[in-house]
């Protein structure tokens, strides 16, 4: 369907809304002065300094492990539970399992921040160990907050597939663990792709579980900036936000290319490459 | 042979399911006992009530602007603010976002993609230096009031207002609300709109009539994924409301910051039940609603 | 598809496994230092990169590798809570003094080797047995300074300056910014007031809590770090912060504003020190990064990149330093003070009681309701 002009008009409003930040990031980014209110000149000075900001670049570091351990977690137990939901005929079971999963998306971060804490440090204590903040508690409180967005991204694509096609696939010889990354996974593939990129997403942007789990080796990137308020945020970080967007602009939009081959060429790609050998 | 491979799929779901099943009991569960642990005990870990007690009870004077003033309950004053801001923030995403997220379901596939990829990428950069760049927004002497100044108009006050902080909440809260009404909506099938219209609907009522009901279950995930953050969101209301706001939220980091973990574990858990009721409300009076429109 | 995204799946596993923090290397040693965010040369503007330059020296006067885990905090309270749960345990910290004081009482900190700090001796007299630990066994200090007031006297008028009552003056309504923290606006009220700060007087606080509901009619916003770029771009007018921090201001200040500064009559005198928590793993480590901290380059280094003063003698002594502060700035940051220590000990915060500090949490979100 083509989108009618107010549509595009409407479309362009919020998204205008949604990137004005980005773009005053990028514009101060490049000022002459240590400030975030006046302008005062052109310079890459803050994109240098940034490069030569050893706790800045740590942080960046722990940010991108953190997400992309917890988003794999994530998304291979997310995974695997949705489709564990989706097969058990138990109602209560299920009904059990999908309002626990609702909790951490209904517990406002701060709760949900505060309550793993208190765990840590009393099941540390029980242990008598030095330290109960790590980067692996930090790990499981990303797991758990990315959990209930892939489960509650894939689930559907199950409901949608037809029930009776991987039963087919194993009547017509499959084993069931063929017939699973046959059929299913395919079905999934979409759902999967979605939640884990949510999962990245909230992981990277995540301030107030970290602020409560944070440990003395693993310090992320809003840890990091939220400890400058006593002094002051520096333009170092419009730098690395202008850095961070292109990055991620980039790779998604080359994705997006990829993913839009026209799946004719494609075809005729593995033709081709068939041929050759 | 048919019998035995349902079984073994049910063994199978049921092994697949054991790890999140475990992980969902220890870290989601356990923690939230722990909450009530601490909120009904004092420093000694003895049982008490003093700390659910307080939240309801506890009293402050606030001056009229005569001079005079009048006594209120502390916590339940600011948990009606919070719960105020909140609910203005989410209509407003509401409003804002349901458009978008009926025009993006009804764009070709590549547009879907690529609209779905842009209200991502701001999340990317860090939600603390986003919230700080809206200061350089809206401050006095910011962009758009350098800009009216400019246009010969008069500035406005914006940072420091309820107005600023709505803004801040609505900016960060609205992908929350565009994402689960999106992927309702896609699974709308068109030929049911022009069914309707077949039959003699006009946009407001094919709106009305098929699109509002069918898109229900998103508009309840919707409003649930906003309203909770916005509740008890601290960092905004501390920044572009110039900490003149004091939100639920604040209360609970100013009281974790102050090292009464008990107090703290007690807010935590009258919110959590406050909004747990709210959410039942609702999701009654939707799901009324949903079936209703069937 | 398939193929592809599996790949991708295994890529970014590898990615991620190779990433991960490697459980530590047998032989090399780990010291985890926890600071205030901003608040050591950290390599930027071609300035003393602190903690490699450590590891460095370390690594060349011992034979030995060693990975600093340097992680930062916004405030005393937030360091206190990670710590006093037994949350997490570091190696050295850096608390203000009544911080100190409440630490030491709860037997948190270890009271310091000076056999392994030889460069201790570089601390000024005047910081020696100041009453958050009279006895010097748990701190070295690192930095100290005063709190002023900071205004822009192109909005101010001359005869309105001089005390805390500039903060509630009504001529410069919705100009006036507060600190959004209930210590630091508590005391300059009570600064103002002759109240003494640290009294467990409860009626004395209700007074000081009267005095900022008034304020907050000509209050524009009750700000932390928020203030440097207020007052810098000329947004508000008037606000109170640390000395050192206002030639932060100063430095990248609009060309419409011209920021002064001044101390008024009572305010507080503050010192932030070096400690070594009880729960350190590497103590003797943790007293050769304090000793290293106080070597001539190292200090210099941190008292030019925080504008702190420095009760470090290399620092404030060493010409070079004096140079490059200036006179006005060594004037602000250094007055000339009969006797700190007396000065110190009478207006500088001191641990409440747990009853005081929730009865002042409380009197705080009562100021902030209205």
């Amino acid at each position: 369907m083509k989108m009618k002009t107010s549509a595009k008009i409407y479309s362009a409003i919020i998204f205008l809304f949604l990137f004005a930040p980005i773009a005053v990031l990028l514009l101060f980014s490049f000022n002459e002065a240590k400030s975030l209110s006046v302008m005062s000149g052109f310079s890459f000075k803050w994109y240098v300094e940034l490069f030569n900001d050893r706790n800045t670049l740590n942080a960046v570091r722990n940010s991108l492990v953190l997400a992309v351990s917890a988003t794999l977690i994530a998304t291979v137990m997310g995974t695997a539970a949705a489709w564990g939901i989706d097969r058990i005929r138990s109602n209560w079971y299920r009904r059990v399992l999908s309002t626990v999963t609702d909790i951490p998306m209904i517990n406002p971060d701060i709760i949900t921040g505060i309550s793993l804490m208190l765990m840590f440090v009393f099941v540390g204590r029980m242990f008598g160990a030095a330290t109960s903040l790590s980067f692996w508690t930090m790990l499981a409180a990303h797991v758990t907050f990315c959990l209930p967005y892939v489960i509650l991204q894939v689930l559907p694509k199950l409901q949608q597939m037809d029930r009776a096609l991987p039963e087919a696939a194993m009547d017509l010889g499959c084993t069931p663990l063929r017939a699973f990354f046959k059929v299913e996974l395919p079905e999934m593939l979409p759902g999967i792709i979605t939640g884990a990129i949510m999962a990245f997403t909230l992981s990277m942007d995540d301030f107030v579980i970290s602020y409560f789990n944070v440990g003395n080796d693993f310090q992320t990137l809003p840890i990091h900036i939220y400890s400058m308020t006593k002094k002051t945020v520096t333009p170092k970080m419009y730098a690395l936000a202008t850095i961070i967007f292109f990055v991620t602009l980039g790779m998604l939009m080359l994705s997006n290319l990829v993913d839009n081959d026209d799946s004719r060429k494609l075809r005729q790609r593995r033709k081709e490459k068939k041929g050759r050998n | 042979m048919k019998k035995n491979n349902s079984k073994g799929i049910r063994t199978t779901g049921r092994a697949a399911l054991a790890p999140y099943s475990l992980w969902a009991m220890i870290f989601i569960l356990v923690p939230l006992l722990f909450v009530v642990y601490y909120a009904f005990t004092d420093n000694n870990f003895n049982f008490t009530l003093e700390n659910v007690e307080k939240f309801f009870t506890a009293t402050s004077n606030i001056q009229n602007g005569d001079g005079t003033s009048r006594e209120v309950h502390t916590y339940i004053l600011i948990a009606f603010r919070s719960l105020k801001l909140a609910v203005i923030s989410t209509l407003i995403c509401l409003l804002l976002g349901y458009p978008i997220a009926y025009i993006m379901s009804r764009a070709k596939e590549r547009t879907q993609k690529t609209m779905m990829t842009l209200l991502m990428i701001p999340m990317w950069t860090n939600f603390l230096i986003r919230t700080y760049a809206w200061m350089t927004i809206m401050q006095d002497n910011g962009i758009i009031n350098n800009a009216l100044a400019a246009l010969g108009l008069n500035r406005i006050k914006m940072i420091g207002t309820e107005g600023a902080v709505i803004v801040g909440m609505v900016y960060d809260f609205l992908p929350y609300m565009i994402l689960p009404l999106y992927s309702i909506m896609a699974k709308m099938d068109d030929r049911l709109l022009e069914a309707a219209r077949d039959l003699g609907c006009n946009s407001a009522s094919v709106l009305r009539r098929v699109v509002l009901p069918l898109s229900m279950p998103g508009v309840v995930s919707g409003v649930t994924m906003v309203l909770v953050p916005a509740v008890s969101t601290f960092y905004i209301s501390q920044k572009l409301g110039s900490g003149k706001f004091l939100l639920i939220g604040d209360v609970i980091e100013g009281q974790y910051v102050a090292n009464n973990f008990h107090f703290a574990a007690a807010i935590a858990m009258v919110l959590m039940v406050a909004l747990l009721v709210f959410m039942a409300i609702f999701k009654y009076l939707t799901s009324r609603r949903m079936n209703g429109g069937r | 598809m398939k193929k592809r995204t599996l790949a991708l799946f295994l890529a970014l596993t590898l990615l991620a496994a190779m990433l991960l923090p490697g459980c530590a290397k047998d032989n090399t040693l780990t010291l985890n230092v926890y600071n205030w965010g901003e608040y050591i040369s950290d390599g930027s503007e071609g300035s003393f990169d602190t903690i490699r330059e450590f590891e460095k020296w370390y690594e060349e006067n011992y034979g030995q590798k060693i990975k600093v885990n340097y992680t930062t905090y916004a405030s005393n309270e937030d360091m206190y809570s990670k710590i006093a749960n037994g949350a997490v345990s570091y190696d050295v910290i850096v608390p203000s003094d009544y911080m100190i004081a409440r630490m030491a009482e709860e037997g948190m900190l270890a009271p310091l080797n000076f056999d392994n700090i030889p460069n201790a001796k570089y601390i000024d007299d005047s910081f020696k047995g100041l009453y958050y630990d009279p006895e010097n066994r748990y701190s070295v200090p690192y930095t100290y300074g005063i709190v002023g007031v900071i205004y822009d006297s192109n909005v101010v008028a001359p005869e309105d300056v001089g005390g805390w009552e500039l903060l509630w003056n009504e001529k410069y309504a919705d100009k006036i910014l507060q600190y959004n923290n209930p210590r630091d606006a508590f005391g300059t009220a009570m600064y103002m007031m002759g109240i003494d700060v640290n009294t467990e007087d409860k009626a004395e606080w209700d007074r000081a809590r009267d005095v900022l509901v008034k304020q907050r009619a000509v209050l524009g916003g009750l700000v932390m770090d928020e203030i440097f770029n207020y007052l810098q771009s000329g947004e508000y007018a008037i606000g109170s912060y640390y000395a050192g921090d206002y030639f932060t201001m100063v430095d990248n200040q609009a060309e419409n504003v011209d920021l002064k500064f001044y101390y008024p009559e009572r305010t507080n005198y503050y010192v932030d020190a070096m400690c070594i928590p009880e729960c350190a793993q590497n103590k003797e480590l943790a007293e050769i990064f304090i000793n290293y901290m106080l070597s001539e380059e190292a200090a210099l280094a941190n008292a030019e990149f925080t504008y702190y003063a420095s009760p470090n003698s290399l620092v404030y002594e060493n010409p070079q330093y004096i140079e490059d502060m200036g006179e006005e700035t060594m004037e602000i940051l250094y007055p000339e003070m009969e006797d700190f220590s007396k000065l110190y000990n009478q207006y500088a915060f001191r641990n409440l009681s747990q009853e005081m500090q929730t009865y002042l949490n409380t009197l705080w979100e009562e100021v902030k309701i209205n």
